[in-house]
């Protein structure tokens, strides 16, 4: 047996948008196990909860993560609305599905760039960011922030999109999908991406159903885990079907957000043929008393807000178990047994998002 | 779309460890473990899902009382227990991998688990002090 290395892995490192650091313990090139360690980046914001008023919690809520910041708004409300008993407007629920899947196109974009990046694959990584620039237009366009973008409110949504609006995202779709198509193809065909990825992390199907991993990486360990599927809000109404890959390598779960680009410009489409007439917010009256997990599907998987109040304008807690916390374990799993080199592209197929995950 | 309700079935801790086999033994996936105030301590929520439904289990905890941690059923549960320990001052026995206080580093100790957490307030040049 070799003798056994301790290599530090981050908080520090071109891949690493945020700080998370592994201590890799490894025999010549390989990786024995790895030891995550967290907490560069915790802000306690569930902790202010106790010090603003249940409404006005929304905008914090939201500044939980950078990149999925609409979802997390959006299930913060959703777990509030639940336990006050509030039926939010069907218009509101299906522009809250629009935002989403606009949301989730934008962090798939955001991670297939920066993928490419971390294989080395420069240009590749600017061409997905050039793509993202276009969903990033949408959304400034229609809610006045393009990343944070500060629409949802208890009982529904502050802004509305015209029928003009809604004719200009259709009418956009057509291009965004022929975009699609190509970033997808270099994926799934390149060579240099085939050979970074093929066979690279496995995860089995049984070993992501007992880690409690979620999102593309139970999904592209064959698991159709999609909370979307549940029909929360106005996924009853759309035509939805998970993405699931079964190679259960770095590769499949590339594919699975290449192919969930799809997915969404479809739900999207569909979302904007049914959306009904009417209004955007319903009103909001006392304060909220009871206790819910709401729970929905974010870019990188299952994401939970826990919302308990005892009747006051401030909630007792508010917990938020975020998709990367869940696939921490998943990741550690990985990570064992692979070359040093493939550290890097494993740790970036969970997509860490680890302001999301410290809170 | 109104969510379906949810119902949270409060256990015994000596009951726990029975429970959560039981559900890894009928195919259930750990979800989350959840801590928050409640009664005289702390309530911790375990929650677990198949076909997307969820289910809940709560035990009460305190500060005094240690929890058997669920690590030796569900491996994932590592990072839930950890995190509570580090917030909430919840001693868990026997974590698959304990961090002992070091997953989450924070300023002040147990920030969540006490009640009213002192503000401190640091001149610019003594932040780093």
């Amino acid at each position: 047996m070799s003798k056994q290395i301790i290599v530090p892995f981050g908080p520090q490192h071109p891949v690493l948008p945020e700080p998370i650091h592994l201590d890799l313990v490894l025999e010549d090139e390989r990786v024995v196990e790895a030891i995550p360690s967290i907490g560069y980046v915790h802000r306690g914001l569930e902790k202010l909860v106790e010090k603003r008023d249940f409404k006005d919690y929304v905008f914090i809520s939201e500044r939980i993560c950078g990149i999925c910041s609409f979802i997390h708004g959006a299930t913060y409300c959703q777990g509030v609305e639940q336990i006050m008993e509030i039926e939010i407007p069907r218009r509101a629920e299906f522009l809250r599905a629009i935002w989403s899947e606009f949301s989730r196109l934008h962090s798939h974009l955001l991670w297939l760039g920066c993928f490419a990046d971390g294989m080395g694959y420069e240009n590749l990584f600017m061409t997905c960011w050039k793509v993202r620039e276009k969903i990033l237009d949408v959304l400034e366009r229609t809610t006045g922030g393009r990343v944070i973008q500060g629409v949802n409110r208890v009982g529904g949504v502050s802004r509305d999109m015209d029928a003009d609006e809604l004719k200009r995202i259709e009418y956009e779709i057509p291009g965004l999908r022929a975009d699609f198509t190509e970033l997808t193809r270099i994926f799934d065909e390149d060579l240099t991406v085939q050979t970074r990825t093929k066979g690279i992390g496995m995860l089995s199907k049984d070993k992501a159903w007992d880690l409690g991993a979620v999102g593309p990486v139970i999904r592209g360990s064959g698991h159709a885990v999609d909370v979307r599927s549940t029909g929360y809000g106005a996924y009853d109404e759309l035509d939805f079907k998970p993405v699931v890959r079964n190679e259960a390598d770095c590769y499949a779960r590339c594919m699975v957000r290449a192919e969930e680009l799809f997915t969404s410009l479809d739900l999207i489409e569909n979302a904007i043929d049914r959306i009904p007439a009417g209004e955007i917010c319903a009103s909001v009256k006392g304060n909220p008393s009871g206790e819910y997990y709401a729970r929905a599907e974010q870019p990188r998987g299952e994401v939970i807000h826990y919302v308990k109040a005892n009747g006051k304008k401030n909630l007792q807690r508010h917990r938020v178990r975020t998709p990367t916390l869940a696939n921490v374990p998943a990741l550690v799993h990985m990570l064992a047994g692979c070359e040093l080199a493939d550290v890097p592209v494993i740790v970036l197929t969970i997509d860490p998002c680890i302001g999301c995950m410290e809170r | 779309m109104k969510q379906p309700d949810q119902t949270i079935e409060t256990i015994a801790v000596l009951d726990l460890i029975h429970r959560v086999h039981a559900f890894h033994d009928d195919g259930y996936r750990l979800v989350q473990i959840s801590c928050a105030a409640g009664g005289e301590g702390f309530e911790i929520t375990y929650s677990f899902d198949t076909d997307l439904i969820l289910r809940h289990i709560r035990v009460c905890a305190t500060h005094e009382d240690p929890i058997p941690s669920i690590s030796r059923i569900y491996s994932g549960s590592f990072v839930y227990e950890n995190e509570i320990a580090d917030l909430f001052g919840i001693h868990f026995t026997g974590i698959a991998i304990d961090y002992k206080g070091t997953f989450i580093r924070t300023s002040v100790l147990h920030p969540f688990g006490n009640p009213q957490i002192p503000v401190v307030k640091k001149k610019p040049e003594e932040q780093h002090e």
